[in-house]
């Protein structure tokens, strides 16, 4: 018999070997593996589980199913309160969310909730086990921008209650930052992201791509010469921020969102693509984060030596857990308590190196994490072809700047009401990283929830 | 998918296409432009919006091919369809923006060299349909390279073509014929240079000498368009600017041009490559951009 203080083990690509492709590093369980790390769940009767969900799954009962085998009816359970379990299953930072909560984590490992979630989602992707799709639509239509989790979630949802919903798309792919952002080795385009989509799509969700909304056309046109009677904004927060430093616009300077996007969006790591990559052969990324372990991850298997180049120690790191360890197997190395002074260019205008200084912990500052301080004099240089810099992102003017009576915030997010969607012009709703600035996929999905049920509730008072 | 109604090869090295995209023709103004994009694995290539025809929902698109997309995009005839096609981007050109009273006191000057002209068009042809003309020049290597010389002329007050060659019009680049013009007594209020960055570079050190304000489209390495990715940033005094959805039209006297020339070639050896391996013919078969290439 297993330990049941710890998790049934999940099998991964070994480092060595993923190091050097795109293929997806872990593989999930398999049925038994599932069932057997089911038996480990108590079924506790106030899960406390659940209220670490941002939708709040019922996660014992979805388990419990597990326990019996009946995979189709634990994808069911799952089904009332996600739309992409397999990539939830994935990419949620569980360990701070449901299984930060789960009772058997206090006395050993919390129940694996993400990798039985991602199981049995991927069974449904595989037996090809559909949504319900409702008996005929009431005739209301709804507008969603963006085509993200949040967009995706709330287009699903109103699909679910009879809504005639059309998402716009900026880009020429479905799916926001799952498909330009996170890459192939950690979340599968084709048989994962592709294959959720085409879920929502079943549900009677029109997609139109290449609709830059505040541009190609607007949200008062929408509502005014195609009507559309609301509208959900789900626009994400997609524009890099840089440092400020002297030689930023040299050649070999990428935001994070560029170097991913040329690899994921445009699939510049396969030759049969058109659009290049400037891969590099030493790179520093500039940053923490998890895009910043994307970046990184995604250079190493374009060939190159890499470092992250971060200012606090590596408590600090905000990326999620399991990609900092996935990323020092790989062979990432973590120049800690550095941060960047200057990029070194060459009379080329290629980047040569970077100038970059040693820094200590002092006070906590007011998001309560330590401080991190120059140490005068500590100036050393490092050789270098690439910097990526992976500094966070901000929400896109595009819209607010475009669209009457939208109050965004000083931080250039979108206000609206976390329970509803509702912002400061009627019949426009929004959610995600649009409104929170950069999150997590689960959060962009609960607020893409919300958006849907304050709409339905909108228009149930507005056409009674 | 938007279906390409017209493909006329203008010159030995510039094409130019009709393409259906209802949405881009209703809302687009003069100085925006679109990104293209062939098939599934094509690049996304930024365009300027050469003409558009609401009424019938089409954009015209004047290119020149220099790397591995746009030559294959060449090959692309009446019938096939673009993949892509996502617009208007960036900027409305500040002109349309401004009273048409006081523009109609103003004395404009366009300059554009070689696929230029096509960007310049629309703006020239947009303020002569509001009751102002221009003065235009249009210059080029040789008479052969010139594009659009009678649609141009229909809209321009004067129009001075030039070519580097003598072959026809002005003997000389565009910047000698700016001067020969200022020599003669001409007073411009505002001069609009859209071209290669070399010769914006080179319109906008006169330009600056001669104290006339200058505006420029600039045209970066793009990806998204959207001001997602950063690739199009350059330096406009201090500040840092996405041409994508701060431009593409900046201040000309304002422009680091020697570091977005710099930031221009960033991939010229790997698209030397791509050139190559086109060129071998083992990634494409028959440029009808619909089949992806090898799958
Ligand atoms: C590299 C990377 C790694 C990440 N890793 C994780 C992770 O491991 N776990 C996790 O939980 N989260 C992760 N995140 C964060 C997570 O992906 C985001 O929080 C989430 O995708 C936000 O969803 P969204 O729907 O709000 O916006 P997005 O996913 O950003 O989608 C917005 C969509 O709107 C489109 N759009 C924007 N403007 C317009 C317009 N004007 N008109 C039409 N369309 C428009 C965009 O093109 C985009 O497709 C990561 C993010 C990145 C960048
Ligand atoms: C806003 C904007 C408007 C534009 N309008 C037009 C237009 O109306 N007609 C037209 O012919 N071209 C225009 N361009 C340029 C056009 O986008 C490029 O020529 C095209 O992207 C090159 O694609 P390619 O794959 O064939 O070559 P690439 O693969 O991009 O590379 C080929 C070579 O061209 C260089 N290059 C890359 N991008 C550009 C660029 N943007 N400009 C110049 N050289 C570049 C590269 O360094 C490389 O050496 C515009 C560009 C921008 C940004
Ligand atoms: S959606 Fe995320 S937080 Fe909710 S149960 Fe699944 S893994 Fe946990
Ligand atoms: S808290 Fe843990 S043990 Fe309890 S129901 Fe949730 S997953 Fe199962
Ligand atoms: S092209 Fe990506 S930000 Fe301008």
């Amino acid at each position: 018999m297993a330990d049941v203080l710890k998790k049934v083990p999940v099998r991964e690509q070994e480092p060595k070997v993923r190091a050097t492709n795109f293929e997806e590093v872990c593989y999930g369980y398999n049925k038994e593996e599932a069932m057997e790390e089911a038996t480990r769940c108590l079924n506790c009767k106030n899960a406390r589980c659940i209220q670490g969900c941002p939708v709040s799954i019922n996660i014992p009962a979805f388990i419990a199913e597990i326990k019996e085998g009946n995979i189709e009816e634990a994808y069911k359970v799952i089904g009332q309160s996600s739309a992409l379990p397999a990539i939830c299953g994935r990419v949620c930072p569980q360990e701070s969310q449901c299984e930060s909560k789960c009772v058997r984590g206090i006395k050993g490992d919390a129940v694996s909730i993400g990798k039985l979630e991602r199981f049995v989602a991927d069974y449904a992707l595989e037996n090809d086990i559909k949504p319900e799709k409702p008996e005929k639509t009431n005739g209301h239509k709804v507008a969603v921008i963006g085509s993200g989790p949040s967009g995706l979630t709330c287009a699903g949802d109103l699909a679910k209650l009879g809504y005639e919903v059309t998402v716009f798309e900026a880009l020429h792919e479905l799916g926001g930052v799952l498909v330009y952002g996170i890459p192939e080795f950690r979340l599968p385009k084709q048989k994962v992201v592709k294959k959720e989509i085409e879920k929502v799509k079943e549900l009677g969700v029109k997609f139109e791509t290449n609709v830059v909304i505040g541009k190609s056309t607007t949200i008062d046109q929408l509502m005014e010469e195609e009507d559309f009677e609301a509208v959900f904004i789900g626009s994400g927060a997609g524009l890099p921020m840089f440092m400020g430093i002297p030689g930023e616009t040299a050649n070999g300077v990428f935001s994070a969102n560029e170097y991913l996007t040329r690899s994921n969006l445009m699939k510049a790591f396969d030759d049969s693509y058109d659009t290049p990559i400037a891969a590099g052969k030493k790179v520093a990324v500039v940053g923490g984060g998890n895009v910043a372990m994307d970046a990184a991850r995604t250079a190493l298997r374009l060939g190159a030596e890499v470092h992250i180049v971060y200012r606090r120690s590596e408590a600090e790191l905000p990326a999620r857990v399991e990609e900092v360890h996935h990323a020092k197997e790989e062979g990432v190395q973590f120049d800690l308590l550095t941060n960047p002074k200057e990029i070194l260019v060459d009379e080329n205008g290629w980047v040569k190196g970077m100038k970059v200084i040693k820094m200590e912990l002092g006070e906590p500052d007011a998001s309560g994490r330590r401080r991190p301080i120059e140490i005068p004099g500590s100036e050393y240089e490092i050789e270098l072809d690439t910097v990526i810099m992976s500094l966070g992102t901000s929400p896109n003017p595009l819209i607010s700047s475009t669209t009457k009576g939208l109050e965004t915030n000083k931080r250039k997010c979108i206000v609206a009401e976390e329970e509803n969607g509702q912002t400061s012009k009627a019949a426009v709703f929004a959610g995600g990283d649009a409104v929170t600035g950069a999150a997590t996929v689960i959060l962009a999905m609960g607020a893409g929830k919300a958006g849907a049920k304050g709409i339905h509730e909108y228009l149930s008072k507005k056409n009674a | 998918m938007y279906k390409i109604l017209k493909a006329e090869q203008l010159t030995a090295n510039i094409f130019l296409m009709d393409v259906e995209a209802p949405r881009v023709a209703r809302h687009c103004e003069p100085g925006q432009f679109v990104i293209v994009k062939m098939d599934e694995k094509g690049e996304r290539i930024p365009l300027t919006i050469c003409d558009y025809d609401r009424e019938a929902g089409t954009i015209t698109i004047v290119f020149q091919p220099v790397g591995a997309s746009t030559t294959k995009m060449k090959e692309l005839k009446a019938g096939d369809y673009f993949r892509d096609f996502t617009g208007p981007l960036g900027n409305a050109s500040e002109l349309v923006e401004e009273d048409i009273e006081e523009l109609k006191k103003k004395k404009i000057l366009f300059v554009g060299g070689g696929v230029g002209a096509a960007p310049v068009y629309p703006q020239v042809k947009w303020l002569h349909e509001h009751g102002v003309d221009a003065d235009v020049i249009i210059g080029s290597k040789t008479k052969d390279m010139l594009i659009l010389e009678k649609e141009m002329e229909a809209v321009s007050g004067n129009y001075y073509p030039c070519t580097d060659d003598g072959s026809y019009g002005h003997a000389g680049m565009v910047t000698t014929m700016v001067e020969e013009l200022v020599e003669k007594g001409n007073k411009y209020d505002v001069c609009i240079a859209i071209g290669p960055m070399i010769m914006m570079k080179f319109v906008c050190l006169l330009t600056k000498k001669l104290e006339i304000p200058t505006v420029v489209s600039m045209n970066p390495i793009m990806v998204d368009g959207t001001g997602m990715c950063g690739a199009c940033r350059l330096h406009v005094g201090d500040e840092i600017k996405f041409a994508c959805v701060d431009g593409p039209e900046f201040d000309g006297h304002l422009v680091n041009f020697d570091e977005a020339m710099k930031r221009q070639q960033m991939y010229k050896t790997q698209e030397g490559r791509a050139m190559l391996k086109l060129q071998e013919g083992d990634t494409h078969h028959g440029g009808c951009g619909q089949c992806g290439g090898d799958e």
